[in-house]
């Protein structure tokens, strides 16, 4: 025994080593979980390692940026968008004023506005996995997350927490092809399954051929995977053809349309919420009014909170302000009209009250 | 019956080993892991490159012995196991093969040499690549794709950065 042990050293090695690696696999697959210490050791190692190589990275490029590359530049934009405010009061402006705003801003309104419980948190690196299909958040249990918690953008669904240490965590990408969600389309209800394939786009699966789904329809969460809440976006269908059995819908993940994000939100508590009507893009986000220019009255054609921006959209408010004073339900078998004659003055004694004068500076939800 | 004459000696099979200071071996392989974990956030395309696998390839080779190459490719499979998302094991077990080869390997061939030393990035990046996917399959069941072609140009591109790289580390072997 001595003698072959000797003889077949090197190969005695390898057999050892690969079956204790076996036996530990088969431990993790068998009981469903982690060998935990070994992780906890790896990841509390690398974790203020990866921040303070950010907090650096972060500094250094703010430095460069405020002091040298932009100082002119940021100069002249604040000019530039002090005049913009003068004349440009309307809604167009503030989707200007959104789409220039900075991500953390974003993220900030939307934690405000999600009915959700949300934690931010930020990207601190990858995981090891090739293609990199998970990342590292700073955030861990000790700021109350869990596994299984869905992290989002305001864009749309991100991920799901796949594993959790004291001061991070990581979050499993949808990209990545063990992810599963429940989704429903926008227009046709259609329920199926979102699924990452290991590159930029997902699969929404098990959704049968007779079934309608048309290209450019907008996916939501279902709620029924019992991690994402009900109506969060999750992306658009850019492919939808027939397949063998099930349809072939390709879809681009609204969580990365503006790049890999590096802040994200980890909703704690969720909150289901239905699924909106319009385009994901158009959904109401809470912003505050423009500010009015130094020693002048700000103009009074600020947008209505609805955001109302055509004659018919003006006339369908006051109509249905009517109906409300005159407690008329639309639709209702029987009820007759409401009369339309009539001095809307109880709609408008209330419409104060709902809309804010214009030239106030509290903050108004926009669409 | 053959005699040999007085002067006659065997033919020499002492291999040249190279030797590491030990901070050094840990210090690049900590280095490699850290690579991948941070790096690819900012530089998505360098997400394909497997340093540690690099790596573990490199101190075989030059230590020559498959023991130490079992225990360098399980000890960085296991490093890279512990802050991946997939279960302990699967890259231990991966690069505990492919340290046991490289090192294998070494005995035979002359591994200073540059050509050769691209020739075993290219076969161990390859062997590596479809070895995890056979275990991704057999042991968890997972069905991973493996993409022929983009392994291929995969491999080639980890070998070609394998060159310098090894170039790099032989500057770090106590002679």
């Amino acid at each position: 025994m001595e003698f072959l042990l000797n003889r077949f050293r090197n190969l005695t090695v390898l057999l050892l080593a690969i079956l204790a690696q076996l036996v530990l696999l088969a431990y993790q697959v068998k009981s469903n979980q982690e060998v935990r210490l070994i992780r906890v050791w790896a990841v509390t190692a690398v974790t203020p390692l990866a921040r303070a190589i950010e907090i650096g990275r972060s500094s250094v490029s703010r430095f460069f940026s405020d002091y040298f590359v932009l100082l002119d530049v940021r100069e002249e934009n604040k000019r530039l968008k002090a005049e913009i405010d003068r004349v440009q009061m309307d809604n167009q402006f503030l989707r200007t004023q959104l789409s220039t705003a900075d991500r953390a801003r974003s993220l900030a309104i939307f934690q405000a506005q999600s009915p959700s419980k949300t934690i931010a948190a930020h990207i601190i690196g990858n995981t090891t996995d090739q293609g990199a299909k998970a990342v590292m958040v700073d955030r861990g249990s000790n700021s109350g997350i869990e596994r299984g918690m869905a992290v989002i953008t305001p864009d749309g669904i991100v991920g799901k927490v796949s594993s959790v240490y004291p001061l991070s965590s990581f979050v499993l990408l949808i990209t990545d092809p063990t992810f599963a969600a429940g989704v429903i389309s926008q227009k046709n209800r259609v329920h199926g399954t979102l699924r990452g394939q290991g590159n930029s786009t997902v699969i929404v699966d098990y959704v049968q051929n007779e079934e309608k789904v048309e290209q450019g329809e907008w996916f939501y969460t279902s709620g029924d995977d019992r991690i994402f809440p009900k109506g969060l976006p999750a992306g658009e269908a850019t492919v939808v053809r027939a397949g063998k059995t099930h349809k072939e819908i390709y879809v681009t993940p609204s969580g990365f349309q503006n790049g890999f994000p590096e802040e994200v939100l980890i909703i704690v508590e969720g909150v289901h919420a239905p699924i909106p009507s319009g385009p994901a893009g158009n959904q109401p986000v809470y912003l505050l009014a423009p500010p009015p220019a130094d020693g002048e009255t700000p103009a009074p054609s600020l947008p209505s909170k609805n955001g109302l921006t055509t004659d018919a959209d003006r006339l369908l408010d006051r109509y249905r302000k009517i109906g409300e004073a005159q407690n008329h339900v639309y639709g209702e078998r029987g009820s007759g009209a409401p009369n339309y004659n009539a001095t809307d003055d109880s709609a408008v004694r209330r419409a104060p009250e709902e809309n804010p004068p214009d030239n106030a500076s509290s903050a108004t939800p926009q669409r | 019956m053959t005699e040999f004459s007085p002067d006659f000696k065997e033919p020499s099979t002492q291999i040249l080993l190279s030797k590491f200071k030990f901070v050094s071996i840990i210090g690049i392989s900590l280095a490699a892991i850290l690579f991948q974990v941070y790096v690819p956030r900012f530089i998505t395309q360098l997400s394909y490159l497997e340093l540690p696998l690099l790596v573990t390839v490199y101190f075989s080779l030059m230590r020559r012995s498959p023991v130490a190459g079992v225990l360098f490719g399980a000890g960085i499979g296991l490093a890279q196991d512990s802050l991946s998302d997939h279960h302990l094991g699967m890259f231990g077990i991966v690069k505990t093969l492919v340290g046991y080869f490289a090192a294998s390997v070494s005995q035979r061939f002359d591994v200073e040499n540059s050509a050769i030393r691209f020739v075993l990035g290219f076969f161990f990046f390859f062997f590596h690549q479809f070895f995890y996917w056979v275990l991704s399959r057999a042991l968890l069941g997972q069905t991973l794709t493996f993409d022929l072609p983009q392994t291929l140009v995969l491999a080639i591109l980890n070998a070609v950065v394998a060159v310098p790289l090894f170039l790099l580390l032989d500057r770090l072997k106590i002679n």
